[in-house]
């Protein structure tokens, strides 16, 4: 990984949305039993084991049962896909495991099955530094997603940068601007009252800018989510997280 | 699905006021907001919770559409002796989902 790059927060000033959250919210995600997120990883433990498609084998079949056997995956994850030629996140990923390894039918994206699984696979992660591969042929599509990240869109004609670069610990109307590190996802806001995806958030983002949102799974989402994890790595997990 | 997380001590000394945590999912749905296709979804939420130890009620509460999805309740209690809480909430539908601790009271 090269420096930062310019325009960037420096390395030694980035902070995780948890610092900048209420500590009401901050005690609420490190209390394992009153974080909701738990909910949607005890029953990711759950389908993990459970036999699907027509191929009659569980994640557990392949990958083990331990509970522990993907520590450190969710901090590496976008990674190159060599049959597809493009990066791909954990979510598709997981759904790649499901057609091709189980023969059963992908998951919609932002189900409860591919939350509550990508939620089980991150948390044997917490407390991991996040750690983007070195894969050269990763590189264009980092770009891309810098590119996209710095790029101005929308009717309010914005760009990431400008609110998460420039701006952030300002406040947006009530709410205060984070650093965009997607060091917790996916996570549980508050607001959505739901366990949703770092696309979720994307999508968010790009509603308020007033432009048109990418279809989920698009691969500007994977390329901004690729950019955004080199830019938080060194970072710790922290999925489950919660956001108000 | 319905799943809970209870958080009780194990272990209390007899006397001991003991904070009890309880999680659980639930889509606490309105009964207000449309689909999208316009229709009301209709209303489903707890209506009620009820914590007994050793069969003696020690905490109740109503739950109203106002409350948010998968509803964190927390309470206080005195640990009088060993036995069980048990946790009882109870849907629209009538339907009761229950979860039991034991706690251990020297």
């Amino acid at each position: 990984m090269a420096a930062a790059y310019a325009g960037e927060i420096p390395l030694s000033e980035r902070k995780s949305g948890y610092a900048l959250m209420s500590r009401d919210t901050q005690k609420m995600q490190d209390d394992r039993t009153a974080n909701p997120g738990t909910l949607w990883v005890l029953e990711g433990e759950t389908l993990w084991s459970q036999k699907a498609g027509s191929a009659a084998k569980s994640c557990a079949g392949c990958h083990g049962n331990s509970g522990s056997s993907m520590t450190g995956v969710a901090a590496r994850y976008p990674a190159y896909n060599t049959t597809l030629r493009r990066p791909i996140n954990l979510e598709q990923r997981i759904n790649i495991c499901r057609t091709e390894r189980q023969h059963a039918t992908a998951f919609a994206y932002e189900s409860k099955e591919v939350l509550a699984l990508s939620a089980f696979v991150g948390s044997q992660s917490l407390g991991r530094k996040i750690a983007p591969p070195a894969d050269k042929r990763l590189t264009p599509f980092r770009n891309t997603g810098r590119d996209l990240f710095d790029l101005r869109q929308g009717q309010l004609n914005l760009s990431c940068a400008q609110c998460h670069n420039d701006n952030w610990s300002r406040r947006l109307s009530g709410a205060i601007i984070p650093q965009a590190h997607p060091t917790g996802y996916p996570l549980y806001r508050l607001e959505w009252q739901s366990l949703g995806s770092l696309q979720r958030r994307l999508r968010n983002c790009l509603i308020g800018m007033r432009a048109e949102p990418f279809e989920y799974g698009a691969p500007e989402y994977v390329a901004l989510e690729l950019y955004l994890m080199s830019r938080a790595r060194g970072m710790r997990i922290e999925t489950p997280a919660v956001r108000p | 699905m319905a799943r809970a997380l209870i958080n009780v001590p194990a272990k209390a000394t007899r006397g001991q006021v003991i904070e009890i945590k309880t999680l659980i999912s639930h889509p606490m749905e309105t009964g207000y907001r449309p689909d999208y296709n316009g229709k009301l979804v209709p209303r489903d939420i707890i209506n009620k919770f009820v914590c007994t130890y050793n069969g003696t009620e020690v905490f109740r509460a109503d739950l109203h559409p106002a409350i948010a999805a998968n509803p964190f309740i927390s309470f206080y209690t005195v640990a009088t002796e060993s036995g069980v809480l048990t946790f009882t909430w109870t849907g629209d539908d009538g339907k009761s989902f229950v979860e039991k601790a034991s706690i251990t009271v020297a």
